[in-house]
């Protein structure tokens, strides 16, 4: 390309485009296409394989129904069309960690196609992603190099597998952040995937490319750079941004982007070269001749349908608009079932009116929230599934708080006692003495040994120095062991320290 | 239908086949020659007929999630050429 028919290269705007494929292990008992337990995490290697998952000859495969349901369940989900024909295919490839020589994969008939998922944008605005294509097919061994050799372990290998494939709709590393995570809260909802990215549940594959506008004009395409080794939603989001300005900057010194695989380096937060064009697959997909087609009658979808449960988006929705929550608690509370049930179930206890749901998000995603980050390995909000504290007993210490039994600093304080021992906060105050002072002779009387005890401050604050007032306030309190009633306190200090 | 030496050394190079100058000449006939037997198919008019993916009158043929016991590790790796801690173990693989 000559110099002079580009305009100023450092000066062109370009347009970050992305596409997202995400692999989603199915949640089933047994294998795709064999009855090989999936119980493969932490077993002894090839413990969980068979002759049809080890390729013997004249083995033959069968389908799993729940994961063709699970995956149809999916494709509803994310609104996509069922196809009422689906067919498996064969695509053709080498690689000692696919025993069959070829991965059970579909090709030219999904089960479900042209769907999309609506993410929540930074300005408050939604957007659909399309989604393409939710197909199944079976996972891989799992190889370790070490030596010069290959070590391989087949419990993995035939492990129900979803796939699911954006049309190029991202146009920003935090678009892409959005999209997984709504993406994989509804997986989560559905019960169909366990989504767990460090478990390897999930992963999560980005085409990255840039445009100039007049290329977007034309409706053209940059090259684009598939990142692999991706192992959390933050590693893509990083990854995107990073490719971004790579390609952008080549771009821009006047070079072009080459079609390669990059694996992502999270020690030196940077994209690696994995493997050049050179070598880019032909699959050589075709039918799979030991699998016969699945018919999927309407009235199977419409059974499917009818099973699913109301999925993360329209639980924001209906907290917002029901409860009055705000965007932020409405979404966090809503992201994972076990979250949503406990939220739910102490608002039913706790009680719907005057601001209620939103006081109780805020102690939940505050201060709880803050307990169970602390508690075990991960930062796992779905360990809230097996605390001690019931949603009935958060929502009686929220009540306590409010009829002013004991004040919000106390509560914090029972709260932490509840999470440990899972007593009723009832139970807490009384034994440990807890209960707000607003007896108001209580509070007369520590002021009075307080104003005997400082009175140089006294007079000092009677003479006009009125910052003071906060100090003698910070003595009721400690006096009173923080159980004075805050309200009730300062009532009193204001009339009393006039004099 | 002519098959150039390029899609010869391709489709070999897909199969990890290592062929010779000689024999990739040898296949380019002989495949040539099946690929024009195989096209005389394509005289037959199949524009109204649906793609078939498939010829037994077969379909949904499913089984229930349901594991079953696999095999033992011994058993798995009974007729694996070579093996170590209860790993198949093949040559180091790279890309290429």
């Amino acid at each position: 390309m000559s110099m002079t028919t580009v305009a100023r290269p450092e000066e062109t705007t370009f347009e970050l485009v992305v596409g997202m494929e995400v692999h989603a292990q199915v949640l089933t008992q047994s294998k795709m296409f064999c009855r090989c337990a999936t119980d493969y995490q932490g077993a002894p290697p090839n413990t969980r394989t068979c002759p049809v998952c080890l390729a013997l000859p004249g083995a033959l495969p069968v389908i799993n129904r729940a994961a063709v349901e699970a995956t149809i369940r999916t494709g509803l989900a994310l609104n996509c069309r069922i196809n009422e024909t689906a067919v498996f295919a064969r695509k053709n490839y080498t690689y000692p960690d696919l025993p069959k020589g070829y991965q059970i994969s579909q090709y030219e008939l999904p089960l479900c196609a042209d769907g999309y998922l609506e993410i929540d944008l930074e300005d408050g605005s939604t957007k659909r992603v399309r989604i393409r294509r939710v197909h199944l097919e079976e996972d891989t061994g799992r190889s370790v190099h070490e030596g010069g050799y290959s070590y391989i372990d087949l419990n993995r290998a035939g492990v129900p597998l979803m796939e699911i494939v954006t049309e190029a709709d991202i146009h920003s590393p935090e678009e892409a952040y959005a999209y997984l995570t709504r993406l994989r809260a509804t997986l989560r909802a559905l019960g169909v995937s366990s989504g767990d990215m460090e478990k390897g549940a999930l992963r999560c594959e980005p085409n990255i490319s840039v445009r100039t506008l007049e290329q977007k004009a034309r409706g053209e395409y940059g090259v684009k750079v598939e990142v692999k080794n991706l192992n959390s939603f933050r590693s893509v989001r990083n990854a995107i941004a990073y490719e971004m300005e790579r390609q952008i900057a080549i771009l821009r010194a006047g070079g072009s982007v080459e079609q390669v695989n990059m694996g992502w380096d999270e020690e030196r937060q940077c994209t690696v070269l994995q493997r050049g064009k050179e070598d880019a697959h032909d699959y050589r997909y075709f039918p799979e001749p030991d699998l016969p087609p699945l018919r999927i009658p309407r009235e199977e979808v419409e059974r499917l349908a009818a099973t699913l449960p109301e999925l993360p988006a329209a639980k924001r929705n209906r907290y917002e608009q029901a409860w009055g929550l705000r965007r932020t608690e409405a979404n966090i509370l809503s992201g994972e079932a076990a979250v949503a049930r406990f939220f739910e179930e102490a608002v039913a206890a706790y009680g719907e009116s005057d601001g209620k749901p939103q006081r109780l998000a805020t102690w939940m995603t505050g201060e709880l929230f803050r307990l169970l980050y602390a508690d075990g390995e991960g930062q796992d909000l779905r360990q809230i599934a097996s605390i001690k504290i019931r949603p009935t007993q958060f929502a009686a210490l929220l009540k306590l708080v409010d009829d002013k039994v004991i004040n919000p600093n106390t509560g914090k304080k029972v709260l932490e006692i509840m999470y440990v021992t899972g007593e009723d906060p009832q139970v807490i105050v009384e034994r440990e003495g807890l209960a707000m002072v607003s007896d108001v002779s209580a509070i007369d009387e520590a002021i009075a040994a307080i104003f005997a005890a400082n009175p140089t401050e006294l007079a000092r604050y009677r003479a006009g120095e009125e910052k003071l007032f906060g100090f003698f306030m910070g003595q009721v309190m400690r006096a009173t062991k923080g159980k004075a009633d805050p309200a009730a306190a300062k009532e009193r200090l204001l009339q009393l320290i006039r004099g | 239908m002519h098959l150039t030496i390029d899609d010869v050394r391709h489709v070999a190079d897909l199969a990890r086949l290592h062929l010779t100058d000689e024999e990739v000449r040898l296949y380019a006939q002989q495949l040539s020659a099946i690929l024009d037997y195989a096209e005389r198919l394509q005289e037959v008019d199949t524009s109204d007929v649906p793609p078939t993916p498939y010829v037994l009158p077969l379909q949904n043929v499913m089984a229930e999630d349901v594991p079953q016991p696999s095999l033992l590790n011994e058993v798995a790796l009974a007729n694996a050429p070579d093996k170590a801690d209860g790993f198949f173990r093949v040559r180091a693989v790279f890309e290429e």
